[in-house]
């Protein structure tokens, strides 16, 4: 009896192991054969955490990539085939992940990842392998500074940055501001970076950043940053990070009896923002990409009239519609380039000009950065509702 | 009052009100880690057995809560204590399927089997409720914060360490005054010997898992009404955490975890609290003090020579 038990763990223990593992899963809907032979399909790489701290902001990239592929199953008359590799939302499985992708999968280009760290973490290794790579949400400049073959749809956090401290100076009347920044994560370092310059510049004050506190991907209680912050009277908090720690940071702020406006970046524009901050995170502002109430193409009404056929009642996320522009830019260059290879489609990808995405116009720069408006939103009535548009240029 | 406080401020660089604060955040967070803390140890003292599934039992919990308020809408209490009571059961099936069969094997196959066990439960919680995380359901009269002075309490923060010390006695009870407990503490002692003087070991080592892993479910509980977002990985830390306070108070000592806990909780806060510079590593603070308690007092601050089992 306790043998059958102990194996009987021990199997399920194996297929556990074996479900989530080394998830590489195939996703080809429209496949009409199970080979993979690159003959009669053409591979892209999905690199997307699916698990983790970020799998929520991963999930809605997903959703928006998977959707263009069912708008746009080919090009050059072979069907796309879609590879998704989670990458844990951990640097290290990143690396392996996109590894796993180029070597094994040998995909002609790669979408992703959510979070610029993440990025980062493949970015050596789809410059090696020179295979094309776009982010469609990584904001940090250096996803693709010095690296040919990393591209995005998004714009960046110099950009960002300006734009939030922008608002909290004219629009909120912000003299000081506090920051809490996710210290182990490149997007928040770099986004409280490019804040703190600006701001600093708006108000010709250099004290006019009265602290800044630091906590870790995965804390869960930031009590005794918020009670420093609070002893500093700040007219604003500015906490650029994941959604998953935010949430709980402004719930935390508010039962700590701070009432200031708490303002962050496009991170927050996730469901799961507003279930678990729930009242707490009502009124708070943050920068993102795209809003279905002000459509920009009629690639944009496309988008939003198969994402709403697909999920009634439910508005896209930016970061979805970033998630398809990726796919139908990469779909783009490989038509102009008329083939599969992945040299010719980063050469095609490099020129991409005047390209009508669901979130905008896309012109790719010499860095490999779109240049693009930026929205802001507001958290009213538990929904992220539209406030206002700052133009790029 | 006002003199006290500027000789305060002088002496620390922060005002009475910030410190009461962080005093309050910190003895509601070490109250947390000394309930999970408890469970940890009492297992220890009883097998010789460093559970590393405690973290993961303890996350399954908060999905068990979450699934009873919003799938079965059952109202908060009903769901709380049925989760609590299949926790209880979860650490009864894990005992029996993971550790029994090799409770005569060498102590580290037994360890192995742990972190197995609490790998199979992560994954396990990632094919059953996915990887994105959910809201843990709230219950207005806990979570409301109160105004005292210029600090700003949350009533969660009173029901904690309340709820703790409660727990702490009531297990003291048991394990001193009950027969139960006798028998708990003969299995510790020598199991072999307690099985021959007719003790049921299988049953009392049982009744061990399901009262930690039960002790586990209530600082889950409390743990997610604080903070309010469970995930599949969400007990790794709290794990860690807990087994920290476990070793600072003398691994197999009840009252050693709860008083490792409290110094744990409140260490955390107040390093962030007097030098915010390094908040991003109180983690690192957590395992370097672990490391010096190892160095220099490995049986823990209560200091005995082997430190008192169950």
């Amino acid at each position: 009896m306790k043998k059958v038990a102990s194996i009987f763990v021990s199997a399920l223990l194996v297929g556990a192991l074996i479900a989530t593992g080394c998830g590489t899963k195939t996703e080809s809907p429209s496949a009409t054969t199970g080979s993979s032979a690159s003959g009669d399909v053409i591979k892209i790489g999905v690199f997307e955490p699916m698990t983790g701290a970020n799998a929520a902001g991963g999930a809605l990239e997903v959703e928006g990539i998977k959707l263009a592929n069912k708008l746009y199953p080919e090009v050059l008359g072979k069907k796309v085939e879609l590879v998704l590799v989670d990458n844990k939302s951990d640097k290290v499985e990143a690396s392996s992940a996109a590894s796993r992708l180029v070597e094994k999968e040998k995909v002609s280009a790669i979408i992703g990842s959510w979070g610029s760290s993440l990025s980062m973490a493949a970015g050596d290794i789809v410059k090696k392998a020179q295979v094309p790579t776009v982010a469609a949400s990584a904001t940090n400049p250096l996803v693709t500074q010095n690296n040919d073959f990393y591209f995005r749809v998004c714009f960046i956090d110099p950009f960002q940055g300006k734009v939030m401290a922008n608002y909290a100076f004219s629009k909120l009347n912000a003299k000081r501001v506090a920051i809490v920044q996710e210290i182990s994560s490149d997007y928040s370092i770099g986004l409280s970076k490019f804040f703190t310059d600006s701001f600093k510049e708006l108000t010709g004050d250099q004290n006019a950043i009265v602290g800044v506190a630091n906590y870790n991907t995965g804390d869960q209680d930031f009590s005794a940053q918020l009670t420093n912050l609070k002893a500093k009277n700040p007219d604003v908090i500015f906490a650029p990070g994941n959604f998953t720690e935010s949430s709980l940071l402004i719930k935390q702020a508010r039962q700590l009896g701070i009432k200031v406006p708490i303002i962050g970046g496009d991170t927050w524009e996730v469901p799961e923002f507003i279930s678990v901050g729930q009242e707490a995170v009502e009124g708070a502002i943050f920068s993102t990409f795209f809003t279905s109430e002000k459509p920009i193409t009629p690639e944009s009404e496309k988008f939003l009239a198969e994402y709403r056929k697909a999920n009634p009642g439910v508005e896209p996320a930016a970061v979805t519609a970033l998630g398809y522009d990726a796919y139908i830019v990469i779909l783009d260059a490989i038509k102009r380039a008329n083939s599969a290879d992945s040299i010719k489609i980063k050469e095609q990808l490099a020129v991409t000009k005047d390209f009508a995405g669901a979130a905008g116009m896309i012109t790719l720069d010499k860095n490999g950065d779109a240049v693009k408006d930026a929205v802001i939103k507001q958290v009213k009535n538990g929904k992220f509702t539209y406030l206002d548009i700052v133009k790029a240029k | 009052m006002m003199n006290f406080n500027a000789v305060f401020m002088y002496l620390t660089g922060m005002d009475l009100g910030t410190f009461l604060q962080h005093l309050t955040n910190g003895i509601s967070l070490g109250s947390l880690y000394a309930l999970v803390a408890i469970g940890y140890t009492m297992v220890y003292g009883t097998l010789r057995l460093i559970n590393f599934a405690h973290g993961d039992v303890f996350m399954m919990t908060t999905y068990f809560a979450f699934y009873g308020v919003s799938t079965f809408m059952m109202p908060w209490y009903v769901s709380f204590i049925l989760a609590i009571i299949l926790t209880g059961a979860l650490g009864m099936l894990l005992e029996k399927w993971a550790y029994r069969p090799l409770r005569d094997a060498p102590k580290i196959s037994i360890m192995i089997s742990a972190i197995g066990a609490s790998f199979l439960l992560e994954n396990l919680a990632v094919v059953l409720f996915g990887g994105r995380p959910k809201a843990f359901p709230s219950v207005k009269i806990l979570t409301d914060s109160i105004q005292l002075g210029s600090v700003s309490i949350q009533k969660l923060t009173f029901v904690i360490p309340i709820v703790t010390v409660i727990f702490l006695v009531g297990l003291l009870y048991l394990i001193n005054h009950t027969k139960t407990g006798m028998a708990m503490r003969a299995v510790a002692k020598d199991y072999e010997t307690a099985g021959i003087m007719g003790v049921n070991v299988n049953l009392t080592i049982s009744q061990t898992f399901a009262i930690g892993s039960m002790l586990a479910a209530v600082g889950a509980i409390m743990w997610g009404l604080k903070f309010p977002q469970i995930a599949p990985l969400m007990g790794v830390m709290p794990g860690l955490k807990a087994f920290i306070a476990a070793v600072i108070g003398g691994i197999g000592n009840i009252k050693g975890a709860v008083i490792g806990g409290f110094i744990l909780g409140i260490g955390e806060i107040m390093i962030v609290g007097f030098l915010p510079s390094l908040s991003g590593y109180r983690d690192a603070f957590a395992f370097i003090f672990l490391i010096v308690i190892l160095l220099f007092k490995p049986t823990g601050i209560t200091g005995e020579k082997i430190a008192e089992k169950v």
